[in-house]
């Protein structure tokens, strides 16, 4: 919702760049957000070459003054993190905010932070891994 | 509009018209929004005296200015209507993110009138509003509807439906919101069953615009780290659930056992403690719509007879269905809650019913003969087997549907009900906590602790130390609660919040969400103004001053043993004053001068 309300000035999930998809039967909610691939799709598939990564912090930035609104970035991005905002007709994606974002400064619970990625996380896939294999077995 | 969305759909299920209308912004300054602005247009709208189960009465869904905001745990709303249990006014407040879709999708509320011939639900999506066809759904529990009306609609809508209990009129039907969130008490399940209504679902793309953006965001981050930073809601809520409550209040000897019946002391809290829960049966913690306090309790029982996966128990049904019943199993208990979530009751009316019945049996006031199996205290088979026969009115089942006040005068004995206005009492002994007493007894909608949670500063200090045991003063501190939670209710917020802020952190969210230009004091006003709003409702509906009281029990019969050993509750010595601090006369009834005061005519 902080996400929203700074991007947009209104509180609204749909316009919010980072979401939390909702299991709601069994009450386990887990956050969508831009990976910031290192060979992102939506870079890749833009016909007009709108999509780019910024210098300082590694975001994909869109270009909204080329963007053609076509919206195959929105297609081609597997984890559903590039949407189109069709208030302000524009491509959005998770900026980063400019290096500082918004969603960890507000986090109550510090679930998010914002850190350089690891060069060896075996460690963490694994215990994201079990996470899921977690919330597998609570429900069966 | 900022805060407010500004618009209501008004759906008559007689005719099948759907209509928006705008809110009127006097209503909004006077009346904020959610308990408040609901119960205003239903006065407005409907009188006093219509009965619950008719085509006249209405339900109202208000949502409150900071519903759907990042405001503290801002994501409330509240069903007003007449309600079936007792005929007061009732305002059943829901968390979870029902009440913020309806905002996403456009509305700050919906307005439902009439009675459908058939069973119908509504789809909300953004400017498509319909009745449809619910005939393939009735008769399905919470559970099965909500997948069913999902997939009829759109995976992600929020779905706010009843249950078996709620279409077979059973007098405390609750509203169930997104599976396991409930607009629990005073039966306004029953209300929409009779309505023919089985179900809203919404989905929303909106946004919602505040007044003043830096002023909102400050004292959301204000409000955010006060919650953070207190041990009730940025530690022990989280950890431990409102069940952290079972060890606290029978240290305090308040927790109440088999129907109030002896000392308010439960040898085996421990077991359905939310330590206990949190050792053995919790899955994870989980909050409503923005909420950073995460209550919620998401329990598993893995094996044995009660086997069972669900949100809950609340400290209220770990109480009614444990120590009210001398019940110490957590697997039992935990069972009858998911049941009531699955079926739509409230816990807090159905346990205590079933305690009415098993003390009346078992001191020989309800033959063998009206029940098919015996009742007992401790009975654990029982409580799982009468919680679902009282959702399908089966053999005894359809007696305890109508709650313990019309059970026990069936039989003769209407002083075994432990209920104020036919509403049974929540989880706190009044003779262990004068205030909580005064509160039973002055509630607008009976037997309730959410209106002024006297045990907030009785027990846990919090925001004052008093004297659990004090008479004096409470009228006054009682008086500032309720007036305060009026308008924490009306403005969408959860209650829970208050633990941590209060009137200044409240306030500052409203006014820069809506831009409102009240003071501090003002905004206490419209709670005072609320408050008596439902208490002229009451007394035009037929209560008087002769149903401010608490049963016999709480008043005649001393505590039999703990710090509270030999106290009863001194109503008398409260209520009067009560009276005159609220500016009503002798009888209860607001006096024309507070009436004026208020802008209450």
């Amino acid at each position: 919702m902080m996400c929203s309300f700074v991007h947009t000035k209104e509180f609204n999930p749909v316009r919010s760049r980072i979401s939390v998809f909702n299991f709601e039967k069994v009450g386990f909610s887990t956050p969508i957000v831009c990976q910031q691939c290192s060979v992102a799709a939506c870079m890749e598939v833009c016909p007009v070459s709108a999509i780019s990564r910024d210098e300082d912090t590694g975001a994909m930035r869109v270009n909204h003054d080329v963007c053609l609104r076509c919206k195959m970035c929105t297609i081609a991005c597997p984890f559903g993190a590039t949407i189109y905002d069709p208030v302000s007709d524009i491509i959005t994606k998770c900026d980063l905010c400019g290096g500082d974002p918004v969603c960890v400064k507000y986090c109550p619970s510090g679930a998010i932070t914002y850190a350089e990625p690891a060069p060896a996380n075996v460690g963490r896939r694994r215990d994201y891994a079990e996470k899921f294999k977690a919330v597998y077995e609570e429900v069966i | 509009m900022f805060g407010w969305i500004g618009k209501i759909l008004r759906i008559d299920l007689s005719s099948g018209t759907i209509k928006t209308e705008d809110l009127k912004k006097d209503d909004l300054r006077n009346y904020i929004g959610a308990r408040g602005l609901g119960t205003k247009i239903f006065t407005d709208e409907v009188d006093a005296k219509v009965e619950p189960l008719s085509v006249e009465n209405k339900i109202i869904y208000m949502t409150g200015p900071v519903t759907g905001t990042a405001a503290s745990s801002g994501g409330r709303f509240n069903v007003v209507t007449k309600g079936l249990l007792n005929g007061t006014i009732a305002a059943s407040n829901s968390g979870g993110s029902f009440g913020p879709e309806l905002k996403f999708a456009g509305y700050d509320g919906i307005i439902i009138e009439g009675k459908s011939a058939k069973p119908v639900y509504i789809s909300i999506n953004n400017d498509e509003v319909e009745i449809r066809d619910a005939s393939e759904i009735w008769g399905k529990d919470v559970v099965q509807t909500t997948d069913m009306i999902k997939a009829e609609t759109d995976d992600e809508a929020k779905v706010s439906c009843i249950g078996p209990a709620g279409e077979n009129l059973v007098k405390f039907a609750c509203i169930m919101n997104e599976y396991n969130r409930a607009a629990g008490r005073s039966g306004v399940g029953a209300v929409m069953g009779f309505k023919n209504l089985k179900g809203i679902a919404v989905r929303g793309s909106g946004g919602i615009k505040v007044a003043d953006p830096d002023g909102f965001m400050q004292a959301i981050v204000d409000a955010r780290s006060k919650l953070k930073a207190h041990p009730v809601t940025g530690q022990g809520l989280a950890a431990y659930g409102t069940n952290v409550l079972v060890n606290i209040l029978n240290t305090h000897g308040g927790l109440p056992v088999k129907n109030f019946s002896e000392a308010a002391i439960f040898p085996n809290a421990e077991k359905i403690s939310g330590e206990y829960q949190a050792e053995k049966y919790l899955v994870r913690n989980k909050g409503c719509f923005g909420c950073p306090i995460g209550c919620g309790r998401v329990t598993k029982i893995s094996q044995g007879k009660y086997k069972g996966f669900g949100e809950g128990p609340e400290y209220e049904a770990t109480w009614v269905f444990g120590a009210n019943l001398n019940i110490d199993d957590f697997e039992a208990v935990s069972k009858a809650n998911f049941l009531c979530n699955e079926l739509g009751m409230d816990p807090i009316t159905l346990g205590g019913t079933i305690s009415c019945a098993v003390e009346m049996y078992e001191k020989g006031l309800i033959p063998q003969d009206d029940m098919e199996t015996p009742m007992r205290w401790g009975d654990c088979d029982m409580l799982v087997e009468m919680t679902r026969k009282t959702a399908y009115r089966e053999g005894f089942g359809d007696k305890l549907a109508e709650g313990s006040y019309r059970l026990a005068e069936s039989y003769g004995h209407p002083e075994f009900s432990m209920s104020v206005k036919k509403q049974e009492l929540p989880a706190y002994d009044p003779r262990g906590q004068q205030g909580i007493g005064l509160e039973y007894a002055t509630s607008n909608r009976g037997g309730c602790h959410v209106r002024g949670y006297m045990t907030s500063p009785e027990v846990l200090g919090i925001p004052v130390v008093v004297d659990p045991d004090a008479t004096e003063g409470k009228p006054e501190l009682l008086k500032i609660f309720q007036d305060l939670t009026g308008l924490c209710d009306s403005a969408g917020i959860c209650l829970f919040t208050t633990f941590a802020i209060g009137l200044p952190e409240i306030s500052e969210q409203v006014r820069t969400a809506t831009g409102l230009k009240l003071t501090d004091e003002e905004f206490l006003l419209a709670g005072e103004r609320i408050w008596n709003l439902e208490r002229l409702f009451n007394l035009n509906a037929g209560f008087s001053k002769d149903d401010d009281i608490l049963p016999p029990r709480l008043v005649e019969v001393p505590m039999a043993d703990g710090p509270h050993k030999g106290r009863v509750t001194e109503l008398d010595k409260m209520l009067p004053h009560y009276y005159e601090i609220r500016g009503w006369d002798e009888n209860g009834v607001p006096t024309g001068e507070k009436k004026s005061e208020l802008g209450l005519s």
